[in-house]
């Protein structure tokens, strides 16, 4: 045991570890405050197609050579948040065939481009490690790191000022939109919301798991809570914890910080899941 | 004045038309109930009603101190809402309207989400999850949160839909005690013709004939007596 302490102290002298710690807590944390507003609205999906498309334009940006990809991936995936949550309420193309077109289609396009116009020599390296996030969380820059603290801060922020209105249009749109909400503008700022924090999470644990860190944890956290804002503040901890966890454990053990972060994940939710059954039989 | 006024309303999607020219009224303190066929647009009116869908011609208009957005709605239970965690307190304070920006809500709004709950008789469910409630106190819990929103005028669609015959007694005497006691108008959509006639003051039928008078009226016409018909072979 003392071996391990031993092992994470040495780690933490090194600023891109603590660097990554900082970003996986900060981002897990925004994710999950969302999450539970995506879930609730059965909008899980949006969040696995919306990485796709961020795998899709950053491949685009790999290929153009672009040295801040960041400019590439943010508004494209933006945009598409917007097409995606505008396109569920009157498109011709019903809203889950749009999110497989989408995802699909940018998934494909993103490797066909990688494929035939990489510069670099491992391709398929490169691939894997942009769908499962295998190291990038501990190449970021400087720079990466404060816009990620940035648009975190700002994203918690936003939630909390707006916490009573995202409440009113997650449990019932047309109930908001009589009472003069302006239910459109706020599932516009959901939309943008949700597409900066994909592309936030994708160094993390890569484009592929992002909508782990989405659904997980608020999954859990319905399974215990039984108000909004229990279950809301339960999954950002829960989230915040699960990503610690993880991040140590694949630092120690050497697994790769995507997919024990997700495995993490879905210990919460099976523990939260059997805590829940036991209290729902003692009530009844 | 009257506080809501249709005239020679056509309402339809893209170019077709499900109800045309229609044209009633509503009073302050009336008990208005609309019926009519599935398919005949009754739920595409009470959206235009609420300036949620353009009318194709026509207009509504608003009258007697009564503003669009002053109506308090009580929609359809969505699927999304049966299994929703939040708890009773936080549905019915979300129905609190805000006149200047605020993150939080203010003592006012709080205290009237209370009176709303005691009206409703809820207010001993307030810490309870709305997922673990019954059909009708989850119905409860949606009027109650309708009443936040208004003093002046509730509109219903199908607050009885799904409820057992006693909660649907239950659920029309509270919405009869609202219009009756806290003269709140009332504008339904039911398909109980019993009821509508034995509760509403003015009976609207819409489908391939439209209707619109006092309650006293509609159970002597031509509508009711085919559901006449059906009571005396049933009876």
């Amino acid at each position: 045991m003392a071996e391990i302490f031993e092992k994470l102290r040495s780690y933490m002298e090194y600023p891109f570890v603590r660097y990554a710690l900082i970003v996986g807590v900060l981002v897990s944390l925004c994710s999950s405050l969302l999450g539970v507003t995506l879930v609730l609205k059965r909008f899980s999906f949006i969040g696995d197609g919306l990485s796709h498309v961020a795998f899709g334009a950053m491949s685009v940006a790999a290929v153009a050579g672009l040295t801040n990809e960041m400019l590439i991936i943010m508004p494209v995936t933006i945009i598409s948040a917007i097409l995606l949550l505008r396109s569920g309420q009157n498109a011709k193309i019903k809203g889950d065939s749009a999110i497989a077109m989408l995802s699909v289609g940018s998934m494909a396009i993103g490797y066909l481009l990688m494929n035939a116009f990489s510069t670099s020599a491992n391709v398929s390296g490169d691939v894997c490690s942009t769908l499962f996030g295998s190291t990038s969380i501990l190449t970021l820059s400087r720079f990466d790191v404060t816009l990620c603290i940035a648009l975190s801060v700002a994203i918690a922020a936003i939630f909390i000022l707006f916490y009573n209105k995202i409440f009113c249009i997650t449990f019932d749109e047309s109930f908001s939109k009589a009472t003069g909400i302006k239910v459109g503008a706020y599932n516009l700022l959901l939309a943008t919301i949700i597409a900066v924090i994909i592309v936030l999470a994708m160094n993390l644990v890569g484009s592929l798991l992002v909508s782990a860190l989405i659904v997980f944890p608020s999954l859990a956290a319905m399974r215990v809570c039984k108000s909004f804002k229990t279950v809301t503040i339960c999954s950002a901890l829960l989230s915040a914890l699960c990503s610690l966890v993880g991040m140590l454990t694949a630092l120690v053990a050497g697994t790769p910080i995507g997919s024990t972060i997700v495995a993490v994940d879905i210990i919460a939710f099976f523990v939260f899941s059997a805590i829940g059954s036991v209290f729902s039989r003692k009530s009844v | 004045m009257a506080q809501i006024t249709c005239k020679h309303l056509t309402l339809g999607y893209e170019s077709k038309e499900i109800l045309s020219d229609l044209s009633f009224n509503v009073e302050k303190g009336n008990y208005l109930c609309i019926v009519g066929e599935n398919g005949s647009g009754k739920t595409t009116l009470v959206k235009a009603l609420l300036g949620l869908h353009r009318p194709m011609s026509g207009e509504i208009s608003t009258g007697d101190e009564l503003k669009f957005n002053e109506i308090g709605y009580l929609p359809q239970q969505t699927m999304v809402q049966k299994d929703f965690p939040a708890s009773v307190e936080e549905i019915v304070l979300s129905g609190c309207r805000s006149s200047k920006f605020s993150p939080f809500y203010s003592k006012q709004q709080k205290k009237l989400a209370a009176e709303n709950m005691v009206k409703m008789n809820i207010h001993s469910l307030r810490k309870r999850c709305y997922r673990e409630l019954s059909g009708g106190q989850q119905q409860r819990v949606l009027l109650a949160r309708a009443l936040c929103a208004t003093k002046k005028l509730l509109l219903l669609d199908e607050p009885v839909s799904g409820l057992d015959p006693l909660v649907t007694d239950e659920m029309y005497k509270l919405i009869d005690e609202l219009n009756k006691n806290d003269k709140i108008t009332i504008v339904m959509i039911s398909h109980d013709i019993p009821a509508a006639i034995k509760y509403a003051s003015h009976i609207l039928h819409i489908g391939n004939k439209i209707f619109f008078g006092t309650a006293q009226e509609y159970a002597k016409s031509d509508f009711a007596k085919h559901f006449n018909v059906l009571r005396e072979v049933a009876g």
